[in-house]
Parts: C-alpha cells; structure tokens; sequence
C-alpha cells in the first residue's frame, strides 16, 4: 500500500509526461481525463455548431430543451442511445459492425500524444507527430470499410470519394508537416526568430513547441512568409481530411443523402459523430502545435517576466467570468413567464457555475497548472469556429475540383515550400558551398 | 536518457512479444483463407499492425510509425478502394486454391527447415551482443545511417530503390489505364 | 436520331467489360433524395464519377388536374392550377384566368390588371427566391437558403393579406378579382421593394463571387439556345443561352406592354449564366412592380362576367412567362359550362427533358446543380 502510494505520488514535481516517466498510473488517470474533457468538448460543439451556425443564419438554433437549447446535445446522445440498432441484412455484419469502431479508436488514440502543456500530455514521443498522422490515417479505413460494408450505392460512392480524398490530402498535409519539422532544426532569419540551440530537430509534440520558445517565434512567422504558406496549406488540407464544408464531399447531403454512413443509425451513427469531431480537435491540435506555438502564451519571449506572467495567468479566470457575465446578461434576457422560471434558473445555475469556475481560476497556484491547457483549448478553438465558419460560408467544391485543389495547387505548392525552407534554413552552408565552388 | 525509463525495464515484454506474433499469424491465416477480399485486407491490416507493435519492441519507433503511415494508413486503402469495386459475388464462386501441391510442399518444408535450423543454432550462426536502444534517437540514428556524412551508406541504394518505385508506379499505369 | 434504346442508361452491357470493370454502376437518385425537389426520380448511368445517361422516371406526384378540369365548371376549376407549381400559385393563376377570359372574350379591368402584375412579380420573386435557396442548398451553400425564406417570407404576409392564403393564393377570378386591395396594399409593397433590394445585393454578395460558387456552376450543364429551342425549353433557362425571349415582351399579356423592364440576358447557357439572369430577374421584377404600384388606376375590379359561363365553341391556346417558362393553357370549349379538355403545357416538365442532354458526361455533383438550375417543380411536371 505504501509503495503504491509513493509510486502515485513519485510522479507529483516531475517535469516529464507520465508516459515518459513509465508511471502508468498518472497515465491512466490523464488518459482518462482527455477522454472525458474530450467527450465534453464534442458535446459542447455539438451545441456550438447549431448556435452559431444558426445565428450566421437568422435563426435561432435549438432553444427548446433546456434555456438556450443547452441539454440538446445531451437530448440527442439519448435519443441515439436508445435507437433501434439497424443492420441492413444485405450488409456485410461483421465488417458493418467493426468500422465505426476503427474511426472512434483511431481518432482518441491520437490525443495519446497531443501536449496541452509541456508536461500535460498522456506521453511524448520521439515520433510524436508521425505517430499522430498515422494513427490519423487510419480513420479512412474505418470509413472505406463502412462505406463497402453496408452494400449500397451511395454509401460506396461516399467511401470511394473520402478514400481517395484523404489520401490524396494527406501527402500536402505531410510536406506542410515536414516543412515545420525542418524548421525546428533550422536557424532564423533576422526578426522572425534567433538561432537554434541544437543541431537536430525533433518530431515529439513536446520538443517542436520547445524549439518555438527557444527560438522566440511561432512557426507560422517563422521565415516569413514560408512558414505562413506551410500553415496554409495545412489548414486547407485539415479541413479536407476531416470531410468538413466546404470539402464535405463523403457526406454531401445533397448528392449522396449521407455518404459513407447512410445506412447507420443509433449509436453506430454517434460513433461516426464522435469520431469526426474528435478528429477535428486532433488536426487544429496538429496545427496549433506546429504553428501557433502550442501551449504557450502570447508573447513568452516578448512580454517575459513576473509581471506579465501574472496579467496572462488571469486570462483563464477571466474568460470563464466573461462567459458567466455573458449567461447572466441572458438570464436577465429570459421571458417573464411562469413557464420559464425552470429555465431561468437553470440558466442562472449554468452561468453561475461558469462563474464558479472562472474564481477557482483565478487562484494563482491553480492557473499555473491550467494556463497551459487553457491557451492550448483556446488556440483550438479559434479553429473549431472557423470550421463552423466555412460550413456557413462556402459551397461544397465538385470532387474532381478537390482532387485539383490537392494535387495540383496544394501538392507543389508544398514540395516547393519545403525546398525553399529548406534552402533558407541552410543559406550559410549553401553560401560556403559556394564560395568553395567559385574559388576552387 | 532520463533514470526513471532506466528504473523501469519494459513490463511484460514476452507477453505483448506473444499477443502480437500471435496477432500476426492469426492475420495472415486469415488473409489466405477468406473468401471475400475485403475480409482479407481487413486482416493483412491487423497483421500489418501488429507488425508495427513488433517494431515498437524492438525500440524502432520511426520505423513502426512509417509501417503504420505507410503500409496500413496508405497502401491498404490503395487496396480496399480496388477490392472495393471487385463483385463479391463472382469473387465467392471463383476456386481459392491451386493445386500445385507439390511445389507448396517443397516450399513450405525449405522455409520450416530454415526455421528450425535458426532456432536450434541460433545462438551460434549470430554472434552474440547487447542490444543498446536508442529510443529516445531511433528517427535521428535512421536518418544518420541513410544520409549522415560518415555512416551514410545506404544513400545510393535507398534512392535506387524509390527510383524502382516509381518506375513500377508509371509501369502500372500504363498498364492498368484503356486510354491515357 | 439515333435509336433511343441506345440512349438508355440502363443499357449496361458494353462489349469491353472485364471482371474488374466493374466501375461502371446504375443508380437510383430519388424519388426520395434531398436533392431531386420532390420525388423525381432519375436513374442515373455512371462510369465512376460520370455520367454517361440518365433517364427521368416522372408521375410520383400525378393527381390528373387535366383530368379533374373535365369534371368542373371553369370556375370551379381555378384553385385546382394553383396546385401545379405550388410555389409561383399566382403565376398559374394568371395564365388560366387569361385563357378563359380570352375564351370568352372579356378583358379584365385595368385596376384589376394592375393589381395582377403586382401579385405576379411579387410571385416570380418569391418563386426566384425559393430557387436560389435550394440551388445554394444543393450545391453545398447552406446559408442562402435562409436569408431568402427570411424574406419571401414578406411576400407571402403581402399574399395573406390580400387573399388569406400564403401559398396556394387562388388570388385570380375569371374576369378579374374577388378582393379589392386591402388598406395599406401599396404601402406593403413599396415597402417590400425598399426591404428586398439590398437584401438580393446580399444574396450576390454571398455567392456571384465566391470562387467555389464560380467552379460549380461555370462551364456546368452547357445547353445552347438551339438545343433549346429545339427541346422547346423555356424561361430563364432560354434566356440564359442567349436567346431574348419573354413572353411578358415578345407577345404581352396582362398590361406588361406599359412597363419599361429588360430582358436579362445570358451568353454561355451554362448553370452560372442562369444564375446571373434570375438574379437580374429580381431586380426586373422589382422595377416592373414599382411602376405597377405607382400607377394603379381606380376603378373596377372585376369585368362582367355571366354567373354561368359558357364559353363559345372553340379553343384557345394562352401562355404566359411564369417564373420558370412559358406556362401555356389550351382550352377546348364544347359550349358547356365544363372545359372540353384543358391541356397544360408546363415549363418545369419541359424544361426537364433537357437533363439528360445537360448533364451528358458530367459529374453526379453536376445533376444535382443542374436540377436545381432548371428549377422544376414536381407537382407541375407532373400535375
């Protein structure tokens, strides 16, 4: 007993992951708390989405179950939960009932990597954003399978279409990648950055945000505009992996009624929910660790210092009181009626635990701890409303455009910029080479 | 690197070895005994992964990261998308196996032979060492065996072999498109 | 002309199909699919992603409303039309109150007249708008379909107003109105027109230039004004391939030979061509409503007309430009106060015979565009 205690409790004042520190207990403890925070965070864009989508579109979105429609997203994890199971009996069963399973575990298994903060993560890995892409990768086959599966024809084509989608996206998605990675072995230029400390770069999540601090800028400044275009292309190709609008082609409701997964329904049908949104969370996380600078806050190098670090760690608080100030704002906003007094209240109790939080946030030794996780969720979720942004925004591309898109706008695009990163990064010992050239 | 990975040696190294080999073998059983391709791919990726788990205990983490990436995430879908398209229908009616039994036999003894031989003899035929893992440097070390300035041999036959690749990529275009 | 059998996308037995040839695939796209606007049904040929032929399967909404006409004074039958196309109520209206009155040779009073235009143009905006919404909706582009539902919703409080009905109005008698406009009618609408104009600025502004918006619709279901003439295909759809034909210009009905309005125009004939005509037909609609309302005689609204009608021997043909073509009624009297025979010629049903020529090796995401382009509605394809 006392050993386990003093093996749980061996890990408090360590600065490594759990995982790189082998304590399987802390690891089991945070992965569990990515699952959660993760299903939380799909529900609340569950409800997001509707809102802001529907206030991009004069509507109003859900405002019936619950103030503000806020326990849709729970009304509807029930109503799934409790479907008819539905398998088509021409479908392949077996195969029918692994898919959805292959696309949920290959979207959680990814955030095993993801650093919320420098030691906030399940693990850090020497392969950490090789290990991401692949393991993202292999969500298509979940949907493939699906697609093939339920033995129709629109769920075929859908599978067809996604299939070829993704991976023509991930080779862009992989030189944007490459050309970050470069870059944290590479030596700034002039403003945008200083030197590298090491000579080798990394691929662990953890080390490529290190190497942003140390080099005192994001990589999307880094050698401007290279690494603004890597970034680019990334968050193109992010959208077009996840088969969201406007590269939603998989599941485009006008042609193909559901794509890939027309014939599922109930729970099966959630997983695939789940599994997109999660996924979506997984490339912004991609790309807010490559990019925008991971965990850190704005301007770790610029604005360092005691004081500074104070103001920033009041940022958490503030935006979960803003959120409750918010809430109250619409508490006050609420019919008078005898009918919406449960609703009022309920709101009142939503905005005043969101109150709650923001004060137990602005506890300094709490917000050290969760300032990290705080900047990392925000950055994403910057992402997560653009993602809903474009759905309001943009018509859905033809498939055969997309395949243009990719291949020959995003794919040279990329081996270019990665040639010239690489050429900017090594300009000293491609001037030696030089000189030595010239004088022999 | 760090102590603690020292302190803690990997736990139950035979065990995962096992799952895993056993994982494998099921796969690829599975991959020749099912009828429908699509059964048989979905097998060859789990052999493929556990393949991957293999590499990863043997401390080459790039390597199970680019089998994963490559061969289960890429090539695999490459496969179901063409297996996709072949009628389940025709594929049920058509014989599985030839029967050039002979041949098969031969084969399958050499291969058992060579087997047995190299689990008996082992120890002798190769020569006796410690593994040092570099975990923590495994993606740098591949990178430095293939283009390091000094250790960088395998340059020229790793760029020969991509120039293979997509000499067989053009080739089975050709091959496969009716009208270019 | 070659052998129709030939043309059939069912016909799948190519002589170089090997046993991985198998890409080639028949599918069913409706009669219950979120695009097809109703339940057409259109099996649709594919090598892949293309479209070698399609074949239209129509009648899943056939209610025989030339059928029921037989069966009923011509009065009686009036509502009935407004069941065709369901969404531009008014405009069949229209057309049949003219066919009659023409049948009986009486003219409607001209307040009665200016009142008509009104409520057609209002009409052809409401009808206009719902197709924009749609199309956008199909092509991937959900926002538009709610910014004009928002505001043909303004239409239709006009519409329930003035007759009590938003959809199917039955706003027309024979001869020329039931209802006098209400208080505050031309107030309405001059309003509307104030409302809807930057409202149309916004709809453009979201997609006329939005690049996605150009790929899909650009150089999509190209059909030249020969091919539509030749298809008899009518409305925005002809105009859109460079032909200057509209019926309200080319052979005036109603009082539209007083209006100062344009024939917009199109060049190309392809789906984004259509889409820039329509949007100028909004703006057309608009001027031709606010002159309408500026100038609104007073007087009579409803020419005398017998209790009874019983139009001489004889048949007639009249057509007006309803929102989506050239919406024709042949009326054949035997003397009765029941029509011999009423025949619709309806816009979307012609129009629709020239999808499979549109949308010829094209991609499937092209039939849905331009299903929505051609603007059908089912419940006037089939009647």
């Amino acid at each position: 007993m006392h050993d386990l205690i003093n093996y749980i409790t061996s890990y408090f004042g360590s600065n490594l992951t759990p995982g790189a520190a082998g304590n399987f207990f802390w690891a089991t403890v945070y992965i569990l708390l990515v699952f959660v925070g993760l299903s939380i965070a799909v529900i609340a864009m569950n409800w997001l989405e509707r809102k802001i989508l529907a206030h991009m579109q004069v509507r109003l979105g859900p405002m019936r179950v619950g103030p503000h429609g806020l326990l849709q997203p729970i009304a509807d994890a029930i109503k799934l939960l409790l479907k008819e199971d539905i398998i088509p009996a021409e479908a392949d069963q077996l195969v029918f009932w692994i898919a959805p399973f292959i696309v949920v575990l290959a979207a959680f298994t990814v955030f095993v990597v993801v650093p919320f903060g420098p030691t906030s993560a399940i693990t850090d890995m020497n392969i950490g954003i090789l290990f991401m892409l692949g393991v993202s990768s292999l969500s298509v086959l979940g949907i493939v399978t699906a697609g093939w599966a339920s033995n129709s024809h629109y769920p075929l084509i859908g599978a067809l279409r996604s299939s070829a989608q993704m991976v023509s996206y991930e080779v862009a998605m992989g030189l944007a990648v490459v050309s970050a990675i470069l870059m944290t072995s590479l030596h700034g230029l002039g403003f945008y950055g200083v030197a590298a400390s090491g000579d080798t770069g990394t691929l662990s999540m953890i080390e490529i945000v290190n190497a942003q601090m140390e080099q005192q800028t994001w990589f999307i400044f880094k050698f401007f505009p290279l690494g603004l275009i890597a970034f680019t292309i990334f968050a193109i190709a992010m959208v077009a992996e996840t088969n969201r609008a406007p590269f939603d082609l998989p599941e485009a409701e006008s042609e193909l009624t559901a794509g890939f997964h027309t014939e599922y329904s109930g729970f099966r049908w959630s997983l695939f929910f789940l599994a997109e949104y999660s996924a979506m969370i997984a490339v912004s996380s991609i790309a807010v660790t490559l990019w925008l600078g991971g965990w850190l806050r704005p301007f770790p190098n610029a604005l360092a210092g005691r004081t500074w670090d104070v103001i920033f760690s009041f940022f958490p608080g503030l935006t979960f009181l803003a959120l409750g100030a918010i809430t109250f704002y619409n508490v006050a906003r609420m019919p008078r009626h005898p009918l919406f007094r449960i609703q009022t209240m309920g709101l009142a109790g939503f905005g005043a635990v969101l109150g709650l939080i923001g004060v137990v946030l602005l506890i300094p030794e709490i917000s050290s701890h969760v300032q990290n996780v705080f900047w990392f969720s925000a950055k994403v979720a910057a992402f997560m409303y653009l993602y809903i942004w474009y759905r309001g925004t943009f018509p859905r591309y033809r498939f055969d455009q997309l395949m243009k898109v990719g291949w020959k706008v995003l794919l040279p695009t990329g081996l270019v910029l990665l040639i010239l990163t690489a050429g900017v990064g090594m300009r000293d010992e491609i001037w030696d080479l030089l000189q030595r050239v010239t004088h022999s | 690197m760090n102590p603690i990975v020292a302190q803690n040696p990997p736990v139950a190294t035979p065990f995962f070895f096992y799952l895993l080999a056993a994982a494998m073998i099921i796969g690829g059983i599975l991959v020749i005994t099912r009828k429908n391709a699509v059964h048989s791919a979905l097998a060859l990726i789990t052999a493929l992964l556990a393949q991957a788990g293999l590499y990863l205990m043997l401390y080459a983490p790039f390597v199970a990261a680019v089998q994963i990436l490559l061969y289960a995430g890429g090539i695999m879908v490459l496969f179901l998308f063409v297996i996709m398209l072949i009628s389940i229908e025709r594929t049920m009616k058509e014989r599985q196996f030839n029967s050039q039994w002979l041949i098969g036999i031969v084969a399958a003894a050499a291969l058992g032979g060579l087997f047995i031989t190299v689990f008996t003899k082992g120890k002798s035929l190769f020569p006796d060492g410690h593994f040092t893992y570099a975990e923590s440097g495994n993606t740098q070390a591949v990178a430095d065996l293939l283009y390091g300035p000094h250790t960088g041999m395998y340059m020229f036959s790793f760029e020969i072999a991509s120039l293979l690749l997509l000499v067989a990529i053009i080739g089975a275009v050709v091959m496969a498109k009716k009208r270019i | 002309m070659t052998d129709p059998r030939t043309l059939s996308p069912l016909d799948l037995d190519t002589p170089d199909k090997t046993y991985l040839d198998a890409n080639e695939l028949v599918i069913n796209m409706g009669p219950q699919h979120p695009a097809t606007h109703g339940v057409l049904r259109v099996i649709l040929r594919l090598d892949g992603e293309k479209v070698l032929g399609l074949e239209c399967v129509i009648g899943y909404l056939h209610r025989g409303v030339e059928k029921i006409a037989e069966n009923r004074t011509y009065t009686m039958f009036n509502p009935y039309v407004d069941r065709m196309d369901y969404v531009a109520a008014v405009s069949n209206g229209l057309g049949y109150c003219e066919a009659v009155e023409k049948l009986l040779s009486v003219e409607a009073p001209p307040r009665a007249q200016y009142i008509r235009v009104i409520l057609t143009e209002l009409n052809r905006i409401a009808s206009h708008q719902l197709w924009l919404g749609t199309h956008a909706l199909d092509i991937g582009a959900i926002t538009p379909l709610f910014y004009t539902f928002r505001d043909r919703e303004e239409i239709l409080k006009i519409f329930e107003k003035y007759c009590g009905a938003r959809l199917t109005t039955h706003a027309f008698r024979i001869g020329g109105l039931q209802y006098e406009a209400y208080d505050g009618f031309e107030k309405d609408v001059r309003n509307f027109v104030k409302f809807v104009r930057p409202k149309i600025d916004e709809y453009e502004e979201l997609l006329t230039t939005n690049r996605i918006w150009l790929e899909r619709t650009k150089g999509v279901g190209v059909i030249s004004g020969k091919d539509c003439i030749a298809l008899g295909v009518t409305g925005p759809v002809l105009r859109a391939s460079g032909v200057k034909w509209d019926l309200r210009k080319a052979q005036p009905y109603a009082n539209y030979k007083n209006f100062d309005f344009e024939i917009p125009v199109g060049l190309n004939g392809d789906t984004y061509d259509r889409y820039i005509v329509r949007m100028q037909e909004f703006r057309q609609s608009l001027r031709i409503i606010e002159q309408a309302v500026e100038g609104i005689p007073e007087g009579p609204i409803m020419a005398k007309v017998p209790k009874v009608m019983k139009p001489p021997v004889g048949e007639i043909y009249h057509s007006i430009e309803a929102p989506k073509g050239e919406l024709g009624y042949f009326i054949v009297s035997d003397g009765s106060t029941q029509p011999y025979r009423v025949r619709v010629r309806p816009p979307s049903f012609v129009n629709l015979q020239a999808l499979d020529l549109m949308c010829r090796n094209q991609l499937v995401a092209d039939v849905i565009a331009v299903i929505g382009t051609l603007d059908i509605v089912l419940g006037e394809v089939d009647r």
